[in-house]
């Protein structure tokens, strides 16, 4: 990208859950289900005298794709981190299950994720992460159907259960911004010391969990500059491809094959991670 | 650091539940899996189990690591793509003592989001392909390693013990992350059930379909094994019962409402009106 387009270009991760929701929906179709004014907040968040959002940070956008029925899920990483709790965690599973319903009935709604989140949300503890598992059982379900698609642009990344969850999607498109991990810096450094990872050493974190590391590793789909109209342009494609012949959580043989090259008597270096999947993927 | 005793509670009950099966070749030590009988007919046993040799440093107690993400994922899939062509589809026991998922550099490096997907797709797949998948958890059954290997069963059945228990993340760790003290977070727990660690406080949600009383959970005797065997049928047959092989009898306990009240909302908008 250059200076003129750089200037030019609308950017994806300056939005919040709401307008990117919009943004990636075909141009006046978005209506959105549960809404701020319906006042569905956390009323575990209330009991701990956190302050709580009326829509619990997780946006429900119907709407159309190329003209074909759609939901978007955005996940507000502003609130508390994107995490899950009992409310968001239950528009996003609700909404994937009806989304499956309306295939089994003929109607071939397709569903986008917009991942912004450190997973479980703490102070809902098991009902977020039960929340989670339904999110992973109804991704697993609509997508036999329908391509699920996954967005990590950033900031926050994608953490925790929902990184299994992004895992699940049909494609998974991220940014250079975008992290994806299973468990955040400070929860390894908690748990296995800062020698195995140090939680502040940022160009470290992004060196593994990055976006664009991701990319050359094989683990995700597509690697977008910041832009609206890459990732509406992109998020089509997909559609547009269909179910993929074979999702990437279904390829236990490659990855089986390709774990067993790694030399485990040394530490994880991000060159070597590449090189591996690049072959074996 | 957590976590530093290692459980056999996974592999006890595992062998106590297949007696006359051997784990099968060609798996890690840390993922074992026993083709057995449930009530006379065919099931797959599957657990993850500590192996103290494990080629990755940090998944060597028990944890769910790339490896035994992956090896899970076989092990249903393996069973499905063996019974696609006739018309039995096997249950599946997952049997659940799952300190944590792995965390580590490695880990993190190689995407172990991506191989406890892959569990847990395989897990869900199997499900909804028609074979009971039954979680039994009979110690620890913590975060991602709960996600990757129980989570998607069509029922779970917990042991009424104090060393059974169900969160989504140690406390230590917990504590840090939400800003609070271990003391603070223990307090806050006995009040708001869904932050509590203990397998009573969890049982409250309704999510589990059974929990069930023994007498020596480390070392079961033929009562103990008699009572859980009754149990896994009665949960196969309540299974093959249902209409459809989704999770939605986890729903309808007071302490979820909402779970229940957003769908019903979604449910009732999801259709432009006029």
């Amino acid at each position: 990208m250059n200076v003129a387009e750089l200037i030019a270009r609308e950017s994806f991760t300056e939005l919040g859950a709401r307008e990117r929701a919009r943004a990636l929906l075909d141009a006046g179709t978005m209506r959105e289900l549960i809404g701020p004014f319906d006042r569905l907040a956390s009323p575990w968040l209330a009991r701990q005298g956190v302050v709580t959002q009326a829509d619990d940070g997780v946006v429900v956008a119907r709407g159309r794709i190329d003209g074909e029925s759609a939901v978007v899920l955005a996940i507000e990483g502003a609130f508390q981190g994107g995490s899950m709790g009992e409310v968001g965690g239950a528009k996003i599973a609700g909404a994937l299950e009806l989304a499956a319903e309306d295939n089994r009935r003929g109607i071939p709604t397709r569903a986008v994720i917009l991942f912004e989140t450190g997973g479980v949300r703490l102070q809902e503890a098991n009902l977020g992460l039960a929340a989670i598992a339904e999110i992973h059982a109804a991704i697993v379900d609509l997508r036999r159907y329908q391509p699920v698609v996954g967005i990590s642009a950033g900031p926050v990344g994608c953490f925790g259960g929902m990184s299994i969850a992004a895992a699940l999607c049909s494609y998974l498109i991220v940014t250079r911004e975008a992290r994806v991990g299973l468990n955040g810096p400070q929860v390894i450094e908690q748990e296995a010391g800062i020698d195995e990872y140090d939680s502040r050493d940022r160009p470290f974190i992004w060196s593994m969990t990055g976006g664009e590391q991701r990319w050359h590793s094989r683990l995700v789909d597509a690697y977008l500059d910041d832009s609206v109209a890459a990732m509406a342009a992109q998020l089509r494609a997909f559609m547009g491809q269909g179910v993929p012949a074979r999702h990437r959580s279904d390829r236990h043989e490659a990855f089986l094959a390709s774990l067993a090259r790694v030399d485990t008597t040394e530490q994880a270096r991000p060159d070597v991670v590449r090189a591996i999947y690049q072959e074996g993927l | 650091m957590a976590n530093l005793v290692e459980s056999a509670r996974g592999a006890t009950w595992l062998a106590a539940l297949t007696p006359r099966g051997e784990a099968l070749p060609g798996y890690p030590a840390s993922v074992r899996v026993v083709d057995g009988e449930l009530g006379g007919e065919p099931a797959r046993f599957i657990a993850v189990v500590p192996d103290p040799d494990n080629r990755f440093p940090r998944a060597r107690q028990g944890e769910v690591g790339l490896v035994e993400g992956w090896a899970l994922a076989r092990a249903v899939r393996e069973c499905m793509a063996a019974d696609a062509a006739g018309v039995i589809r096997r249950p599946i026991v997952a049997v659940i003592d799952v300190t944590s998922q792995a965390y580590g550099r490695r880990e993190e490096a190689y995407g172990i989001h991506q191989a406890l997907a892959g569990a847990a797709a395989a897990y869900a797949d199997a499900r909804l392909a028609g074979h009971p998948v039954i979680g039994l958890i009979v110690g620890k059954a913590m975060s991602g390693a709960l996600l990757a290997h129980g989570y998607q069963a069509n029922r779970l059945i917990a042991l009424d013990d104090p060393q059974v228990m169900v969160h989504a993340m140690g406390k230590a760790a917990a504590a840090r992350v939400t800003l609070r003290s271990v003391e603070q977070l223990e307090a806050l727990a006995e009040t708001i059930p869904p932050m509590a660690y203990d397998i009573r406080s969890f049982a409250s949600l309704g999510i589990l379909w059974r929990l069930l009383p023994v007498a020596r959970p480390d070392q079961p005797g033929d009562d103990d094994l008699a009572r859980v065997n009754d149990c896994l049928l009665a949960a196969l047959a309540d299974i093959r019962r249902d209409a459809t092989p989704d999770l939605a009898g986890r729903l309808g306990q007071p302490a979820r409402q909402l779970s229940t009240q957003v769908r019903e909302r979604l449910r009732a908008s999801w259709e432009a009106q006029g």
